[in-house]
């Protein structure tokens, strides 16, 4: 049995110890904001968030974060840099076909919370872990900018 | 995706069907007059008046409109929604004539139903080809203004008025004289009892007053919040969870399986064998995954074990050298090339591509002994519908498809070989099973788009003008295998679209023609920008050896050609004057060109390149102009040309799915490398303002990429890349 906490929420799950969190937040709990692109942490679409930073749940057991406080996109909004970070991506129309869009919004979300004003090369360092098959880079700069300015 | 009529989009064009021919094989072939039409043409809105009857509690003039009493107005959307923005530019087209706001509409899919909701290009319903707006822009403004037009109608009657003294606006309709209103959902009852109208009057494009605004689209709010359900995103109540290998060797068979360890796992559920793959059911994916690891296979490879890229090259080669079918002919090259003073000629080459979607194909399936349900993202919801309805033996009208948004198609969902697998692998489970392929397996199982080979040959004279031009094209015919009919005479339009007829520059002398040569095993299909993506590759690139066996600038050698194409002239010029052509350039640093007309639309893009003394290849700036026609949503256009741009460009530097054993090697995003954001340029957009027919913009951006990178890295390094993906062929050994 393990016990996670999860939006705020602490569940506990008959799930194995190496149960990759991704699969208990899509298959177990129902939270299918968290996608899945890769498997093996390339893409970035299963980025969530343990205790404020960004980790791709694809590769992370459930086990080793049993007693860490865990974001995901369905609940990132009520946080003030998730909210700026949605605003900026619906203000300029960031999105297309938005699958990668989550794990783009928590890694975006979790760079403005710790770098209130990042340079192109922070932000570079921050997103490039996330694939964007549908090429909204362009926008997602300029939002995450457009972000840190409405501080 | 090729389709014909895009060369003159006409509106208003109902094609009547002529004695002798099967009304489905009219729509499949289209008519034989006018040029040569391959692909049906097919209108809905004024063939099938009223799609539903309407009722008390709704009001259903069309297929496409649901007014209900409580107010609320649902559009059903007869295009999927992959990122091209297709759910906001239709339901503007919608609400420009229904006189509504965008904020109260709600959206649902449409089901299958070829009948109801065909694509007026291509003759059946699919979302594809950058054909959405060019299709439906006369169908879906007809359906917003007869509703309109009845909803007045109703509301004139109970006033007893003259309805030309009523007027619509914001969801009501209002008599000024008297400063009556009333709302649509009002006058539902009214309104669906009122005989459909044959003729109604659309808006002049100076009276709209949506359609050309950059309106918000309606589907990002879900998307920025995690509620957008996306196919592999269904939940269905007692759904279990599986993943599939197919043979890894295209045609080989699953000869046996040992699952004694996978059946030992904690939460597996089921082996499901099939004749060439197996896959493993459990209570999450976890289990599923770990279950297929654990799965000792023997696979009989087939006829295929053998095959690679080479092997499959060197057939091509064989086969080019063979006379192909003639897509165009224009003077007499057979007799003028031999006589030509300077003769170039050159051989080009692209490679297999995947699509690598961020969605991974997945397919949700639940079949019982009479019906069949499927939860999925599909370009091609009727022929997924047929094609569950073929495995399941249930007749197509037990068969429900829900279509959802989609996570990336760029035509790899045009496709429905994972539902036809699902629906098979669904027939051994019971109750509803989620079937998702790993990304390893959706690159290894993808319909690629093709390798082609394509031989050219110019002619110059003695004053170095282009007096001869030769061009033939070895590749596989997607058209065959998706759209048999389509396929006419030997000849692919698709493998030569971009090549042939819409070739735009004036030379004397032209010959191009199709030689078919089918790679065994793998499937070939639709990828972003289709036929012209390569054609205007090769063109594009060899047009650039011709300015510089001439010496003449890139530009201004296009320039003198182009007298009988005035948009293309159009865009050229708009992209080099917003490029700053000419003007120097840090060293390393070159520019490159390219043109097109595709899809309805012109195109030119001016790349800027830097190539490092390590051969390292950098795309540092992008300058697109676009003449797409009528404008929808300016805004759309721009993240579309943004967003085909970036696809393009990996595909340029990396994309390539190379062969060996008769499978493909490459496996994950670690080797089929994709650009990420610190690799993106600055991409600047410049739209002309036309009142012309609307083209197509999904795919425009991808197709001219890749030779305005090529044009600009032999701008700086004077190497011609006649070869993609450009990756290392600059690196010094």
């Amino acid at each position: 049995m393990t016990s996670l906490r999860i939006n705020g929420q602490e569940r506990d799950l008959d799930v194995p110890d190496d149960m990759p969190l991704l699969w208990v937040l899509r298959d177990v709990l129902g939270l299918t904001g968290t996608k899945f692109g890769c498997g093996v942490a390339l893409c970035g679409a299963c980025t969530v968030h343990v205790d404020g930073r960004p980790i791709r749940s694809c590769i992370t057991p459930v086990a080793s974060i049993a007693d860490k406080a865990i974001t995901t996109i369905e609940a990132i909004g009520e946080t003030p840099s998730g909210k700026k970070i949605q605003q900026a991506w619906l203000s300029l129309e960031v999105v297309q076909c938005g699958y990668c869009q989550p794990g783009q919004i928590m890694s975006a979300a979790a760079l403005i919370e710790h770098n209130p004003n990042p340079s192109d090369a922070e932000i570079n360092a921050a997103m490039s872990g996330n694939i964007c098959r549908c090429g909204t880079y362009p926008r997602i700069r300029a939002a995450i900018k457009h972000a840190s300015q409405s501080s | 995706m090729y389709f014909e009529r895009l060369l003159k989009p006409e509106k208003d064009k109902v094609e009547t069907v002529p004695p002798g021919i099967s009304r489905r094989t009219f729509l499949v072939t289209g008519a034989a007059a006018g040029g040569g039409l391959l692909l049906g043409f097919y209108v809905p809105a004024r063939i099938e008046a009223k799609a539903q009857p309407s009722s008390e509690d709704i009001f259903r003039p069309n297929a496409f409109v649901c007014v209900r009493p409580n107010d609320s107005i649902t559009l059903i959307m007869p295009q999927v929604e992959m990122g091209q923005g297709t759910y906001t530019s239709m339901p503007m087209l919608i609400a420009e004539e229904l006189e509504v706001d965008l904020a109260r509409v709600s959206l649902e899919a449409a089901p299958p139903d070829d009948k109801l909701y065909a694509n007026p290009l291509l003759g059946f319903q699919v979302t594809g080809g950058s054909t959405s707006v060019m299709g439906m822009w006369e169908p879906l403004r007809r359906a917003g203004a007869v509703t309109r037009v009845m909803l007045i109608a109703a509301a004139a009657a109970q006033w007893n008025v003259d309805p030309a003294s009523c007027r619509a606006e914001k969801g009501e309709v209002v008599h000024p004289p008297t400063s009556q209103r009333l709302t649509y959902g009002a006058l539902v009852d009214a309104a669906a009892k009122l005989p459909v109208p044959d003729k109604v009057t659309l808006k002049d494009a100076k009276d709209f007053t949506l359609i050309g605004t950059p309106a918000k689209r309606l589907d990002t709010p879900d998307k920025v919040n995690g509620k957008a359900v996306f196919g592999i995103d269904a939940v269905v109540p007692g759904m279990k969870f599986a993943t599939v290998a197919a043979c890894p060797i295209f045609g080989g068979k699953l000869a046996s399986v040992d699952d004694s360890k996978t059946k030992a796992i904690k939460g597996v559920r089921q082996v499901v064998r099939l004749d060439h793959a197996v896959a493993v059911v459990g209570d999450h994916m976890w289990a599923a995954m770990q279950g297929l690891a654990a799965l000792d296979i023997d696979w009989d490879d087939g006829p295929n074990a053998k095959v690679s890229t080479d092997s499959i090259v060197r057939q091509m080669e064989i086969a080019s050298q063979n006379e192909g079918v003639v897509a165009r002919k224009d003077g007499d090259v057979e007799k003028v090339m031999p006589a030509a003073v300077k003769k170039i000629e050159a051989i080009y080459e692209m490679p297999f591509l995947a699509h690598a979607a961020m969605e991974p194909m997945n397919c949700t399936v639940h079949v019982t002994r009479d019906s069949c349900q499927i939860w999925v993202g599909t370009q091609v919801v009727s022929r997924a519908q047929a094609t569950a309805a073929l495995v399941t033996g249930h007749p197509p009208d037990k068969v429900q498809v829900h279509n959802h948004l989609i996570g990336g198609g760029f035509g790899r969902r045009l496709d429905v070989d994972g539902i036809t697998q699902a629906v098979a692998i669904a027939k051994q489970v019971d109750g509803p099973v989620k079937i998702v392929w790993s990304r390893e397996e959706d690159i290894q199982h993808d319909v690629y788009r093709p390798y082609y080979y394509d031989r050219f040959t110019a002619g110059l004279d003695e004053q170095d003008r282009l007096v001869a031009w030769r061009h033939r094209v070895t590749a596989s015919s997607i058209l065959a295998r998706w759209a048999p009919p389509a396929f006419v005479n030997g000849l692919d339009e698709d493998a030569v679209n971009g090549a042939a007829k819409e070739l735009p520059y004036s030379i004397p002398n032209i010959l191009v023609d199709y030689v078919r040569d089918e790679p065994p095993g793998l499937t070939t299909g639709w990828w972003r920008g289709v036929g012209p993506t390569h054609n205007i590759f090769v063109v594009e690139s060899f047009m650039d050896e011709l300015a510089a066996a001439t010496k003449k600038d890139p530009v201004e050698f296009r320039r003198a050609l182009l007298g009988k194409s005035p948009r293309v002239l159009g865009v050229l010029n708009l992209a080099v004057e917003k490029a700053g052509w000419g003007n120097p350039l840090p060293a390393g640093v070159g520019r490159g060109v390219s043109v097109q007309f595709a899809m309805g639309s012109y195109l030119s893009q001016v790349a800027e390149v830097e190539v490092s003394k390590d051969g390292e290849v950098r795309v540092r700036r992008v300058v697109c102009a676009v003449d797409c026609g009528q404008i929808i949503n300016p805004d759309t256009i721009v993240a579309q040309m943004e967003g085909g741009i970036i696809f393009g460009i990996s595909a340029a530097l990396w994309g390539e799915i190379t062969l060996k054993e008769g499978g493909v090697e490459q496996r994950n995003f670690n080797d089929y490398r994709v650009l990420r954001i610190n690799e993106a340029p600055l991409i600047e957009v410049h739209l002309v303002k036309s009142a012309e027919a609307p083209g197509g913009i999904g795919e425009p951006g991808t197709i001219g990429i890749a030779p305005a990178m090529a044009n600009a890295i032999f701008a700086v390094t004077g190497k011609r890349i006649r070869k993609l993906p450009i990756k290392d062929q600059l690196r010094s050994t």
